[in-house]
C-alpha cells in the first residue's frame, strides 16, 4: 500500500472529527440540528455497512430496529417528563438486538433474493403492528414532548434539551459506534464475516459454522441501527410508522452504496452526501416550485448512481480514468 | 358467521388472491429469466390504475380504457428495458435493488405531479355492474368474480404459452443458457425486451382491473409489490403452481384477517411467511 | 494395517431420476493414499461431496473414527461440524478468497480450529499459534515466500498449491484432495506429489487425480469408479492387470493408462 496513503485517512478522519466538534461554536441552530440529523443517520448507515458491506447479507429492512428503538422510548418515557437515558436506551437497545436475534434465526435461513424480500416483508410487518395494533398511535404516531436526560437520581449528567449537548453526545456516540466497528472487524469475529462475504462456501467448508457468525453480525447490526433510531426519536419528539418504512430502508441503503460499502468511514460519507443532497434538493429558496418534487430528482440520482457508480462516490474517479477502472474492476 | 357471509368473503379472498398471482406472475417472469429483482413492478400496478381511470374518465367507458391502455403500458416496459433494466442484467442483486427503489421515487414523484395525490373512483363497466343474489339480502357483485375469471384465464393462458409454444419454449430456454439460445439466431435482445414488456403489462393491467374495487391512491404500488415477494417467498421461486396457492392463501388470510381480527389482518400474511421460513424456507415448492 | 480412520458403506446419491454415485464403498487408513480414478462424470467429485458434507447421502453411511471424540456417521452432517472434526478437503475448482492476500487465506483457515469467535477486541493477526500453523502450511506448499502477495495475484498453478496449503492449515487427520495437479505444469507437479508422499504417514488420503503417472506414484490402493458405480478395488499393480478396467475406462487398443 502506497505509504502516503497509510496515514493519511486517520488524519482525515480526525480533522473532520475537530471541525465538526468546534462546528456548534460557530454554527447556527438550523444548521446543527441538521448535521445531528446527519450524524444519526451515519450511525444508522454503518450499522448496515457491518451487514451489506463486511457481511454481504443485503437488507431491505433495517428500518426495522431504527424504527422499533424510537417506538420503545416513546412507549416508556413518561407522558410529559424526560425519561432517564440510562434505563431508556438499553431497553431501547435490548429490544432492537432480541427482535433481530428471533428474526435472524427465521430469514437467516434465506440468502439472496430471498434474504432481500423477506427482510423487507418483516419490516413491513413491524410497519403495520404499530399502524393498526393497540401498541403504537397508529399513522398519526406518538409523541414524545420531553428529551431523555442522562439523570442519576436527581442530578443530570448531560442536559440533553440542550441542542448543542445534544450534538455533541451524538458526536462521541458516532465516533465511538465507529471505533468499536473498526475493531470488531479487525477481529476473528470480523475476519469471519469478510470471508462469508467472499466466500461463505468455502469458509463452511473449512469448518466455520456460518449461520452462527451471521447471526450475530445480524444482532450487533440490529442493535446499532436501534441505537440511531433512539437517538432520532430523541431529537425529533415523535414517532411515526413511516421510519419503519421501506423509503427508510432504501435510504440508508443508498447512504451505504453512495459512500463506498465496506469501509466504515464510506458509510459517513454517504449519510452526509445523502442528507445533505436532500437539503438541496427541496429547498426552496433555490429551486422554487421543483423543489416539492425532489423525490424525482433523488430518484433520479439514485438511478445514476446504481447505474454508473458501484463503488459509491469513491469511485468517480474511475470513471475517468481507464487504469483507475482496471483496477477496480469496472469493465 | 352465517354461510352466505363466509361464501362471500371466501369469494373475495380468492379474488384477491387472483389478482396477487396475476402481478407476482409478472414479478416471477421478470426475475426467474431476467434475474432482475424489480422493486417497481409495484409501480407499474399503480400506473396501469391510474392510466385506466383517467382514460376512463376522458372516454366514460373502462374497458376501452384498458384496450388503450395496455399498448401504452408495453411501450413503457419496452422504453425501461431498453433504456435501464438492460444494464442490471448481470449485476449483482444490490445494485438491481438500488435503481428499481430510484425508480418508484421517480414513479411516484412523476404520478403526483401528472395526476395529483387525490384517492379516485372507478366505475364499474355496466355490463358487469350487477349482482348474484346469494340469500333474501346478500348478493355478489359480478365485477369480482369477472376479475376472478379473467385472473384465471390469463393465468392458463400464460401456462400454454410458455409450456406449449416456440415462444414459451424460447423463453424458458432464454433462462438457462442466454449464449445457446443467441447461437440458435434467437434475437435475444428483442425475447429479453418482450418478455419483461410482458411483466409490466401483466402488472398495469391487474392495476386497470383492480381499479373500480380498490380504488387508485398513492401508494398503492409498494404495498403490492411487498405482498408480491411474500408469495414468492412462500411460494418458492420458479414455481408458479407455489405462487397460486400462495396467493390465494394470502388472499384468504387477508380477507379473513380483516374481517375477524381487523387490528391484526396487516400482519397476518407475514406472519403466515414467518411460518413457511419456520417450517420449509425454500418455499410451499422447490422449482418445478 | 492400520484400522480404518473413515469407512464409506453402500453410499448413494441421486439427484431426480439421476444415480451419481451407486452403492459405493471405500476406505481410508492413515498412512495411506488412496486413489479414486475413472473418466470423466464417473461420480469422482459427487463422492467427494459425500464424504466432505457438500451433499447428504440418498443412502449410506460414513463412519469417521476420531481419537478424541469417538465414531460418528458423517452421512448428513453438515460440511463445517465435519470439517472441524478434521476432515479437510481441496477443491477441483480452485475455491479460495481472491480479494485476501496468501497468507490471509491461510491464516482465516488455521483460525477455523481456534476461532475465538468472543474476543471482538482482539485484532486477529495477532494470534502467534494460528500464524504459525499458517506459515508453516504455506512453508509445506511450497508458498513460503509468497504470503504477502494477493491471492488473485497468482498463477494457476500457485492457487491450487494455496488450495491444498489452506486444506493443511485446518490441521485435518483426513486429506480429501480433488485434482490437485489440474492444470499444472510438470515441475509443480511434482512439487505436489513429493508433498503428498510427505504427508502421507500421518494422513490418510484420499486422492482423485486424472494424471495417472501421479496416482500410481503415490497410491497404496486404487479404487475405479465408472457411471456412478465402483468397477474395481485393489493394489496398484492388481488393477493395472486387471481387464476389466482397462475395457471400461479406457477401451482402446493401446493397453496402459494414460491421464
Amino acid at each position: 500500500m502506497n505509504p502516503k496513503r497509510a496515514w493519511s485517512l486517520p488524519v482525515v478522519l480526525l480533522a473532520c472529527l475537530s471541525m465538526l466538534a468546534m462546528f456548534p461554536l460557530v454554527g447556527e441552530t438550523f444548521y446543527i440540528q441538521l448535521l445531528t440529523k446527519v450524524m444519526i443517520m451515519a450511525i444508522f448507515a454503518m450499522s448496515l455497512d457491518l451487514l451489506v458491506g463486511y457481511t454481504g447479507l443485503v437488507s431491505l429492512g433495517h428500518a426495522a430496529f431504527y424504527g422499533l428503538a424510537g417506538y420503545v422510548l416513546a412507549r416508556v418515557a413518561p407522558q410529559y417528563d424526560s425519561a432517564n437515558l440510562w434505563t431508556t436506551l438499553p431497553l431501547a437497545l435490548g429490544a432492537c438486538a432480541a427482535f433481530a436475534l428471533l428474526t435472524g434465526l427465521l430469514v437467516l435461513r434465506t440468502s439472496g433474493v430471498y434474504f432481500i424480500m423477506v427482510t423487507l416483508a418483516f419490516a413491513q410487518m413491524l410497519f403495520f403492528v404499530f399502524h393498526d395494533t393497540p401498541i403504537g398511535g397508529g399513522s398519526d404516531g406518538i409523541y414524545i414532548y420531553a428529551r431523555p436526560l442522562a439523570k442519576i437520581g436527581d442530578t443530570t449528567l448531560l442536559n440533553l434539551q440542550d441542542r448543542r449537548i445534544f450534538y455533541w453526545f451524538v458526536l462521541c456516540l458516532m465516533a465511538v459506534v465507529y471505533l468499536f466497528l473498526k475493531r470488531v472487524l479487525n477481529s476473528n469475529f470480523g475476519r469471519a464475516l469478510i470471508g462469508i462475504k467472499i466466500n461463505e462456501h468455502r469458509l463452511r467448508a473449512l469448518g466455520f459454522p456460518t449461520f452462527r457468525y451471521k447471526l450475530a453480525s445480524y444482532t450487533l447490526s440490529g442493535a446499532l441501527a436501534g441505537l440511531a433510531g433512539y437517538l432520532a426519536a430523541a431529537q425529533f419528539g415523535f414517532v411515526n410508522p413511516e421510519i419503519l418504512g421501506w423509503h427508510s430502508s432504501g435510504s440508508v441503503l443508498m447512504m451505504v452504496i453512495l459512500g463506498g460499502m465496506g469501509t466504515l468511514h464510506g458509510s459517513i460519507l454517504g449519510a452526509f452526501a445523502f442528507i445533505l443532497l436532500q437539503e438541496a434538493l427541496s429547498n426552496q429558496a433555490w429551486f422554487g416550485d421543483a423543489a416539492a418534487h425532489w423525490q424525482l430528482a433523488m430518484g433520479l440520482f439514485i438511478i445514476i448512481v446504481a447505474l454508473l457508480l458501484p463503488r459509491g462516490l469513491m469511485g468517480v474517479s474511475s470513471l475517468f480514468s481507464a487504469r483507475a477502472k482496471q483496477e477496480s474492476g469496472i469493465e | 358467521m352465517d354461510p352466505a357471509f363466509f361464501f362471500i368473503q371466501l369469494l373475495n379472498g380468492l379474488q384477491y388472491g387472483l389478482l396477487l398471482f396475476l402481478v407476482a406472475c409478472g414479478l416471477t417472469l421478470i426475475f426467474g429469466i431476467l434475474g432482475i429483482i424489480n422493486l417497481a413492478h409495484g409501480s407499474f400496478y399503480m400506473i396501469g390504475a391510474y392510466i385506466a381511470w383517467s382514460l376512463a374518465s376522458m372516454t366514460g367507458n373502462l374497458a376501452l380504457a384498458i384496450l388503450l391502455g395496455i399498448p401504452l403500458t408495453v411501450l413503457l416496459g419496452m422504453l425501461l428495458e431498453r433504456l435501464l433494466y438492460r444494464h442490471l442484467y448481470a449485476r449483482d442483486h444490490l445494485y438491481q435493488v438500488l435503481m428499481t427503489y430510484g425508480l418508484i421515487l421517480v414513479f411516484e414523484e412523476l404520478r403526483s405531479m401528472v395526476w395529483g395525490d387525490d384517492v379516485h373512483g372507478v366505475a364499474v363497466p355496466a355490463m358487469l355492474s350487477g349482482s348474484i343474489p346469494l340469500t333474501e339480502n346478500l348478493s355478489y357483485p359480478v365485477y369480482r368474480l369477472a376479475i376472478s375469471g379473467v385472473c384465471l384465464l390469463l393465468a392458463g393462458g400464460l401456462y400454454w404459452l410458455i409450456q406449449k409454444t416456440r415462444l414459451g419454449m424460447m423463453i424458458r430456454a432464454g433462462s438457462t443458457n442466454r449464449e445457446m439460445v443467441q447461437a440458435l439466431g434467437i434475437n435475444i435482445n428483442l425475447l429479453y425486451t418482450l418478455i419483461f414488456s410482458l411483466g409490466v403489462a401483466l402488472a398495469a393491467f391487474a392495476g386497470m382491473i383492480a381499479a373500480p374495487v380498490s380504488s387508485v391512491y398513492p401508494n398503492m404500488g409498494a404495498q403490492v409489490v411487498i405482498i408480491c415477494f411474500v408469495v414468492v417467498v412462500i411460494g418458492g421461486i420458479g414455481s408458479v403452481w407455489g405462487a397460486l396457492i400462495a396467493a390465494i392463501l394470502i388472499g384468504l388470510t387477508d380477507t379473513f384477517g380483516k374481517v375477524l381480527v381487523p387490528e391484526y389482518a396487516g400482519i397476518s400474511t407475514y406472519l403466515l411467511m414467518a411460518l413457511v421460513l419456520l417450517w420449509r424456507p425454500e418455499g410451499l415448492f422447490k422449482r418445478i | 494395517m492400520s484400522d480404518a480412520i473413515l469407512r464409506a458403506e453402500n453410499l448413494t446419491k441421486c439427484f431426480g431420476g439421476l444415480t451419481a454415485v451407486n452403492t459405493v464403498s471405500l476406505e481410508l487408513h492413515v498412512g495411506q493414499v488412496h486413489a479414486v480414478i475413472g473418466p470423466n462424470g464417473a461420480g469422482k467429485s459427487t463422492l467427494t461431496n459425500l464424504l466432505s458434507g457438500d451433499l447428504s447421502p440418498t443412502l449410506g453411511t460414513i463412519y469417521y473414527v476420531d481419537e478424541t471424540h469417538g465414531r460418528h456417521n458423517l452421512a448428513g452432517m453438515k460440511s463445517d461440524r465435519i470439517a472441524r472434526l478434521g476432515i479437510g478437503r481441496s477443491y477441483q475448482k480452485t475455491n479460495i478468497f481472491l480479494p485476501f492476500s496468501v497468507f490471509e487465506n491461510c491464516r482465516i483457515a488455521a483460525q477455523s480450529r481456534q476461532q475465538r469467535a468472543w474476543r471482538i477486541f482482539r485484532g486477529a493477526a495477532g494470534y502467534a499459534d494460528v500464524n504459525a500453523v499458517a506459515q508453516r502450511s504455506l512453508q509445506a506448499a511450497g508458498l513460503g515466500d509468497r504470503g504477502d502477495m494477493p491471492a488473485e495475484a497468482l498463477s494457476h498453478g500457485e492457487q491450487r498449491q494455496l488450495e491444498i496449503a489452506m486444506c493443511l492449515a485446518t490441521q485435518p487427520r483426513v486429506l480429501l484432495l480433488d485434482e490437485p495437479l489440474a492444470g499444472m505444469g510438470a515441475e509443480e507437479s511434482q512439487r505436489i506429489i513429493e508433498l503428498i508422499r510427505q504427508l502421507t504417514p500421518a494422513h490418510a488420503i484420499m486422492l482423485i487425480e486424472h494424471d495417472m503417472d501421479a496416482v500410481f506414484a503415490v497410491a497404496h490402493r486404487l479404487t475405479v469408479m465408472v457411471n456412478g458405480e465402483v468397477i474395481e478395488s485393489g493394489t496398484p499393480t492388481e488393477i493395472r492387470a486387471s481387464l476389466k478396467v482397462q475395457q471400461a475406462y479406457l477401451g482402446d487398443a493401446h493397453g496402459g493408462f494414460h491421464g
